[in-house]
């Protein structure tokens, strides 16, 4: 009994390591309509989709939907772009940037719980 | 049956009017066509096209209708100029509605087309400009029985954004009651042997066994509704979290009530499982934890709103309404339709809607609301006025120039927005620490449960339960989160209530660690004209004279200077003459006659051409010189007059804006293209020490590069310009101020722009910087050390020494407490008082 839980408690350890720090995820790709990269992003104790992969050089739109009234999830900051927008609960408030250079630009809320980022590829 | 009778009897129609403002018309054969196309319909009596106003002006029956005009318009390939605009509609069941909303919407005057998507409930209204606004249509909808929201484009208001907030508080507060409503009897049933506090007479040691089991049944059976009402949010917020690998507040408090309840519930069905002494369940953890948090989060989401206060008093300031003149009259239409171009009416007392130039009348205005400036500011035509400030006592007629997004108070509070939802580099910081966070409690929690399970006193299952579900509860995310954007929102708002509108959050932090800071003389310590401000006379002359001929002397010149003592004269009330010759020598001065007299104004070479003896006014020219004057002589008829001198003055409250920043421990430079001795007489009087004279202007940046490198880590040099002129220098520096920018708010060069023209806007700047990070440093102190010294008491560590232990509802507590702290802490910075403001 007492090495099982040990051993339940190491593993859940690793889980944990593994699981929130070590995992890739994978992003989402946006496809392109009339030149233009759209995505709805919906905010609901987090970013859906939160790794957005995009194309260099061609505008992109991103739509967020806030459908919580948690007040946590109120705003979006893109801190490298320097922009950054209210998210009034069940409206869909757009952000869009052409991004130049290949990177990651990511985004957050105002504390910096909830997380995602746009991946510029090539 | 006669038709003439027939039509007698009827009353005839009374025809409709109206203006349709039209695109581009390609010619005279395009707007004949389209007359013709208007004529044809039937029921339009009259129609005809103006070329040269872009308009086609229709007399027409009620019975035709708008929408078949603008078809008949559109149709000849021409467009009508209209406004649109989105509202949104509420309760709509069928499809019978919107045929019924949208005939109500387009019989109201003005209304060229109106159409209502269903599945959005948006209805979409092209109306002419200034004909119809909102509340009409309002009305319109509301007489079919529904209702209508504000017209979509328009940024959500700050009154909308303060519902939404008291909503979630409400929403909060409810929950928060439901869950102390079943916490206080979950904890009678924990707490047994505290019955003799309510019920002294029905204490028994002796409750049957299976009584208090059922007790604690119902317990457990009523933290349920509390688990998946009041704290839903915990878990809908942890699951979404965890769906994207990430793990938050929401996630440490849904583990660590879930965790209690399913522990006593097994506990409590199957207690031959557990060691004995261990299958105790504490369902009240998980009903006042909850009741606990969601206290705190209502009333942390209060204290928020009052956060952001100032930048919903800047959008207040708006006005609501607007008297235009339009074809000849005056209307009052909604702000929104103001378009550049339209002259607007401004009586006393009432606010300016837009932003324009006046054209007529003048008037004091008050600006302060915009650039902090306290006292009125004199306009008159020509001059431009901001909207949002207030009209004293007179009335005047203005241009707008900026509408819309585009005015200075748009751009104010977009980029105050935008600097409030930026970081400053210490959050960034702040925000690695707080990826790893959650999970690494979770891992604590883990290992605190392990080292009670193997290594604790008996009961040592009971024991780990407890302190795992404690740390996972004490430790508060958030509170180290919050600390600094809470600081920065509440900083950055009592900024721009001053008229000093900070960029980011790095400019913020930058220009609280600023080191030196180097001001430009000319229009930033000096108002950058020059001014009349001595007479010298020679014997024989009096100074009413001698200003006198000078100045109808420089009268015909374009030369600033000379303009100077112009206006100097005008200011001291002198009656002007015009000279009957007049030439101008480049490099000398000049050279005329002024009411018969041979009158020679200019420097020291002229007189030496002219031959004039000058040496008695040597002695004054150089003490003038020596106060960084410029001295001109003044010679009547081949005689020395005396002196003039102009010089660039002060503005009145730059020496003290300087000292306040020398107390506040700032190295002071200034920074001029002046010669030495000019520079130096200037820095005396406003106690600047080092001076850095004779710059050319390409190499400002320079001298601002070379003083960063003498800066220590940390360190940070400023530069306080006009914004144009010193745009290099204030690109260069780590924090640049541009000074006095008035409507031009959106200068790319500047870290922090003034509204207002005074240094005293650079002091205040500064002095709010420190304050918003020194209280950001506060919270992120306070926030971290809580958590550095709560997680390992929560996990027991001072049980071996004292026997404490934290009940993990006491923990619930804290961790609620110290994120409301957090926000309060921010909120404290709206009753700052900067010393650059309150010292006479």
């Amino acid at each position: 009994m007492l090495i099982l839980v040990n051993l339940i408690g190491l593993a859940l350890i690793a889980w944990i390591v593994w699981y929130f720090w070590i995992y890739k995820k994978e992003g989402v790709a946006v496809t392109e309509v009339a030149g233009v990269q759209e995505i709805n992003v919906v905010v609901k104790g987090g970013y859906d989709p939160d790794v957005i992969v995009v194309k260099r050089g061609k505008p992109v739109r991103l739509h967020f939907t806030r459908q919580e009234s948690a007040l946590c999830s109120e705003m979006v900051v893109f801190d490298k772009l320097g922009q950054s927008v209210k998210l009034p609960e069940g409206e869909s408030v757009t952000v869009e940037f052409t991004p130049q250079q290949t990177g990651e630009i990511p985004f957050q809320c105002q504390m910096g719980m909830l997380r995602g980022k746009v991946v510029v590829t090539s | 049956m006669d038709p003439i009778i027939h039509k007698s009897d009827r009353q005839p129609p009374i025809p409709l009017e109206v203006r349709l403002p039209l695109g581009k018309l390609s010619g005279v054969a395009q707007a004949r066509r389209l007359q013709e196309a208007l004529s044809r319909l039937e029921g339009v009596r009259q129609a005809h096209v103006n070329l040269a106003q872009n308009e086609a002006h229709v007399i027409y029956e009620p019975s035709v209708g708008t929408a078949a005009l603008l078809e008949a318009i559109s149709r000849t390939g021409i467009e009508v100029g209209s406004a649109e605009l989105r509202a949104h509609i509420a309760g709509m069941h069928c499809a019978s509605c919107v045929d019924r909303i949208e005939k109500t919407l387009q019989a109201v005057p003005g209304v060229l087309q109106a159409s209502i998507n269903p599945t959005t409930e948006i209805a979409q209204v092209k109306y002419l400009p200034g004909s119809v606004d909102f509340a009409t249509l309002k009305a319109a909808v509301e007489s079919t029985g529904y209702q209508t929201a504000h017209p979509l484009e328009q940024p959500a208001s700050p009154d909308q954004e303060i519902a939404a907030h008291q909503k979630e508080y409400r929403t909060l507060m409810a929950k928060f009651w439901f869950a102390t409503a079943v916490s206080i009897p979950t904890i009678l049933v924990a707490y047994p042997n505290l019955s003799w506090l309510y019920a002294p007479y029905l204490v028994s040691p002796e409750v049957p066994e299976a009584v208090v089991r059922w007790l604690w049944i119902i317990s457990g059976l009523l933290a349920l509704p509390v688990m998946f009402y009041s704290g839903r949010q915990f878990f809908s917020g942890a699951w979404s979290a965890l769906r994207h690998h990430a793990a938050d507040m929401n996630t440490l408090i849904a583990l660590g009530t879930g965790a209690a309840w399913i522990y006593s519930t097994v506990a409590l069905i199957f207690p031959r499982l557990f060691p004995q002494g261990t299958a105790e369940p504490f369902y009240d953890v998980t009903a006042v934890v909850t009741a606990l948090v969601v206290l705190g989060q209502a009333l942390e989401g209060r204290a928020k709103g009052q956060t952001s206060q100032a930048i919903r008093k800047l959008i207040g300031l708006q006005a609501k309404t607007a008297r235009v003149l339009r074809q000849g009259r005056e209307m009052e239409i909604p702000v929104e339709e103001v378009e550049v171009g339209d002259v607007v009416v401004v009586r006393p007392g009432e606010k300016i809607p837009v932003d324009g130039v006046i054209v007529e009348g003048q008037s004091a205005l008050d600006e302060s609301m915009v650039t902090g400036e306290s006292l009125p500011v004199d306009k008159k035509p020509g001059d431009e006025v901001i909207g949002a400030t207030v009209n004293t006592t007179g009335s005047f007629k203005f241009r707008a120039t900026k509408v819309g997004k585009d005015t200075a108070l748009a751009q104010i509070v977009k980029m105050v927005q935008d600097a409030m939802g930026s970081k400053a580099p210490i959050a960034r910081l702040v925000d690695v620490v707080s990826s790893y966070f959650v999970p690494a409690v979770m891992i604590l929690s883990i290992l605190t449960f392990l080292v009670w399970f193997n290594f604790g006193p008996s009961p040592a299952l009971a024991f780990a339960m407890v302190t795992a579900v404690t740390v996972l509860i004490i430790a508060c995310p958030c509170a180290v989160g919050m600390a600094v954007p809470m600081s920065l929102v509440a900083g950055l708002g009592k900024a721009a209530e001053h008229g000093v509108l900070i960029r980011n959050g790095q400019a913020l932090q930058y220009a609280a660690q600023l080191k030196t800071i180097v001001l430009d003389k000319t229009g930033t310590i000096t108002k950058g004209k020059p001014e009349l401000t001595d007479a010298v006379t020679a014997p024989g002359f009096d100074e009413p004279t001698l200003v006198h001929l000078a100045a109808s002397a420089d009268r015909p010149s374009e030369h600033p200077l000379a303009q100077a003592i112009v206006k100097g004269a005008q200011a001291r009330g002198l009656e002007l003459a015009e000279p009957s010759a007049f030439n101008a020598i480049p490099g000398h001065g000049v050279e005329t006659v002024v009411e018969g007299k041979r009158v020679l104004v200019g420097n020291r070479k002229l007189m030496l051409r002219e031959g004039i003896e000058t040496l008695a006014l040597q002695g004054a020219v150089e003490r003038l010189q020596g106060e960084g004057k410029t001295a001109m002589y003044v010679a009547v008829d081949g005689q020395a007059a005396g002196v003039v001198a102009v010089a660039d003055t002060l503005k009145e409250d730059s020496a003290q804006a300087i000292r306040v920043m020398k107390e506040m421990g700032l190295e002071v430079v200034m920074l001029t293209g002046d010669n030495e001795r000019t520079a130096r007489a200037i820095a005396k009087q406003v106690g600047i020490d080092r001076v850095l004279a004779e710059v050319l202007p390409e190499d400002k940046a320079n001298q601002v590069h070379a003083l960063k490198a003498q800066m220590k880590k940390g360190q940070k040099v400023g530069m306080v310009g006009d914004g144009i002129n010193d745009a290099p220098a204030l690109v260069e520096a780590d924090v640049g101020f541009a000074i006095g920018t008035g409507t031009d708010v959106a200068i790319e060069a500047a870290d922090i722009t003034l509204m207002s023209g005074s240094l005293k806007g650079v002091a205040f700047a500064i002095e709010i910087s420190q304050a918003t990070m020194r209280n950001a440093k506060q919270s992120l102190f306070g926030a971290f050390i809580y958590n550095v010294l709560g997680i390992p008491v929560a996990a027991g560590v001072l049980f071996p020494f004292f026997g404490i232990l934290l009940s993990p509802i006491l923990a619930g507590a804290a961790m609620a407490i110290s994120s409301v702290t957090v926000v309060t802490n921010a909120n404290r910075l709206r009753l700052f008082r900067a010393r650059s403001f309150t010292q006479a």
